[in-house]
């Protein structure tokens, strides 16, 4: 093979002798003869594919029976069905509609392969368009714009061009208009205090609210704010944003930032469950090493050092709940979170600030 | 005897022996370990329980945890932690911790139920701690609805939704929950074994964990009448299934339908 990239001639294929060419040259093998099946001359050998194809068919006939028994004899609201029923007439119509299909499927393919006829036909290649055929498309093209008279007509043309840059117009206003812009819903969530009155931490999922001394050393509570329980809609998402887990550390091994002394209260902390790196539940509580764990993606929060990245993709800590206690000795959160919780968003450098203002 | 000697020259004697001697040890240990789970019942402590267990505590934890379970260098104190957590920790074979790691795996235990009752018995003495559970809270009678929906709180996301156990950071992992008694999963709720959190009553009522041991039980012995549950372990292990399986059909198909019928 000659090198091609320096520009030089390729001689290789034209230094070789005439003679040698000859011996080189590929041959044409040709069509390899046909060849009979050998239920084309053994007629015991079709008998027996034909048997062969109207099993298969069979074996759909016997796969839709099993779905049409699984699903009217097994009995899901009788006295003694569990979990186990429901499972076990799932699998029933899984593979009764399998053998269905496949009985099908496998029998026409086998049907066509060994019994049906086999003629071969080879269809030859067409031949290389020359440059007239090119030509004769390049004039076509010519005349096209010729007759319409585009270049002579610059009113036509440019008025066509503003309907069609205009005419996308409305698919922008009806994809814009698809859901409300979320605004800086992202950067509020339930547990800001309402008229003065402080939201309660609750347990996840029943509500009730969680009295400091519960709260013992190496314990981990799932929490929820007060009132969620009771929302009538948008729960979910209130909860998505608003989950919190709630441990108790020795007092020492804390280590609160400036201004964030009082977040806590007798080494309760509470941090934000959401992470920051694409919103999973972070709940993963290690109570000795006090490392925090994502399942998604492994991102690893040390409680000690305010819930700071160690490991893992996620590149903020996980915002913190400032807590307190009130009256009674409930837990209660003092403010909503300082900055918005879960994964980043565009807008959210400016709603860092707006929990403070 | 003669045949027995003649055929000892044989090529796979070798092997037809050790298959013999490992049936042997594996059995004698299967049978060992069995009576060591041989379980009792009774959890109130005599004097004599408490003076027996603190000879074994001495004899066999104190080089760890310290004389009279106050901790040293290699292990924790021990005062106040409870008889629920001696039971545990011993009952599982957790302790006495075979070597230093991650963390303490569960193997046979070392100390039958009455060694387990007399160490339980020493160290609830030295202090107050969560006791052995109450047979009535085990009864695995609960509501099995309300207990999943307090372990998809509280458990799941360390111990996988069907308690098939997971990973956590630097070596250690959450263990499957199937085949563990309902007293050491009682146990292990109240105490927070090693990484695992206090759940405490005040966090889980006693009435919220029976609902959980009656749903961890229920969802063990529902079995999975669907197939091979591939150890519920999720996208890994039914994505290798998918991946070696489900493409291993297509591709078969795929010859067959291009092949020639002989």
């Amino acid at each position: 093979m000659g090198n091609h990239s320096d520009g030089s001639p390729n001689h290789s294929g034209t230094v070789a002798t005439a003679g040698q060419n000859e011996v080189e040259k590929f041959q044409d093998p040709g069509i390899p003869p046909h060849r009979l099946r050998l239920a084309d001359t053994d007629p015991r050998a079709a008998k027996k594919a034909e048997r062969q194809v109207a099993l298969l068919f069979g074996v759909s006939v016997v796969g839709t029976l099993i779905f049409l028994v699984a699903y009217f004899a097994i009995d899901l609201g009788g006295p003694d069905s569990s979990i186990a029923t429901i499972r076990l007439q799932n699998a029933l119509l899984g593979i009764g509609t399998a053998f269905a299909m496949l009985g099908i499927g496998t029998g026409i393919v086998h049907w066509a392969k060994a019994l049906m006829p086999d003629h071969e036909v080879s269809e030859e290649r067409h031949a290389i368009r020359t440059e007239d055929d090119r030509q004769a498309a390049v004039r076509i093209v010519d005349d096209i714009v010729e007759e319409t008279g585009i270049k002579r007509r610059p009113l036509i043309r440019n008025t066509l061009l503003g309907a069609v840059a205009l005419a996308p117009l409305p698919a922008l206003a009806i994809f814009g208009d698809l859901g409300p812009r979320p605004d800086d819903k992202l950067a509020h969530t339930m547990w800001a205090p309402e008229d003065g009155k402080l939201k309660r931490l609750t347990r996840d999922p029943d509500g009730t609210p969680i009295k400091a001394a519960d709260v013992t050393l190496g314990s981990a509570f799932h929490v929820i704010p007060e009132g969620l329980n009771e929302l009538s809609e948008g729960k979910l998402n209130e909860k998505a944003k608003s989950v919190v887990l709630l441990m108790r550390l020795n007092p020492e091994e804390l280590h609160p930032s400036p201004g964030r002394e009082d977040w806590g209260y007798n080494g309760i902390v509470a941090y934000s469950k959401i992470c920051t790196h694409v919103g999973c539940p972070v709940a993963l509580y290690e109570q000795q090493t006090h490392h925090l764990l994502c399942p998604c993606h492994q991102s690893t929060f040390d409680l000690t050092q305010e819930c700071k990245v160690i490991f893992g993709p996620a590149s903020r800590p996980l915002p913190q709940l400032p807590i307190s206690v009130d009256a009674e000795g409930y837990l209660v959160a003092t403010s909503d979170f300082h900055e918005p919780v879960g994964p980043s968003y565009w807008e959210r450098e400016q709603h860092v600030l707006i929990p403070n203002s | 005897m003669k045949a027995l000697s003649q055929k000892r020259r044989h090529p796979l004697a070798a092997i037809a022996l050790l298959l013999m001697g490992l049936l042997v040890t594996g059995g004698l240990y299967a049978v060992a370990t069995t009576v060591n789970q041989a379980k009792a019942d009774t959890t109130t402590y005599s004097a004599s329980d408490v003076e027996e267990g603190g000879k074994l505590f001495a004899a066999n934890c104190a080089t760890c945890h310290g004389m009279g379970a106050s901790g040293s260098q290699s292990g924790p104190s021990l005062v106040g932690v409870g008889a629920a957590a001696v039971d545990f920790q011993v009952g599982t074979g957790r302790m006495p911790m075979q070597m230093n790691g991650p963390q303490a795996y569960k193997k046979p235990a070392q100390f039958n139920e009455e060694q387990t009752k007399q160490l339980a018995a020493y160290v609830a003495s030295l202090g107050p701690g969560p006791a052995i559970p109450e047979a009535g809270v085990l009864d695995e009678k609960g509501d099995a609805a309300k207990g999943g929906e307090l372990f998809r709180t509280n458990c799941a996301m360390c111990h996988n939704a069907a308690a098939a156990g997971g990973a956590l950071t630097r070596g250690k992992f959450a263990p499957a929950l199937a085949d563990v008694s309902g007293q050491h999963i009682y146990e292990a709720m109240v105490t927070g074994p090693q990484n695992m959190p206090v759940f405490s009553d005040a966090n889980i009522s006693p009435e919220g964990k029976r609902d959980i041991i009656t749903y961890l039980k229920q969802i063990e012995t529902n079995g999975s009448p669907g197939g091979a549950d591939l150890g519920a372990l999720g996208p890994v292990s039914e994505g290798l299934f998918v991946w070696i399986a489900g493409l291993g059909v297509i591709i078969a198909f795929t010859i067959w339908l291009t092949s020639r019928t002989s």
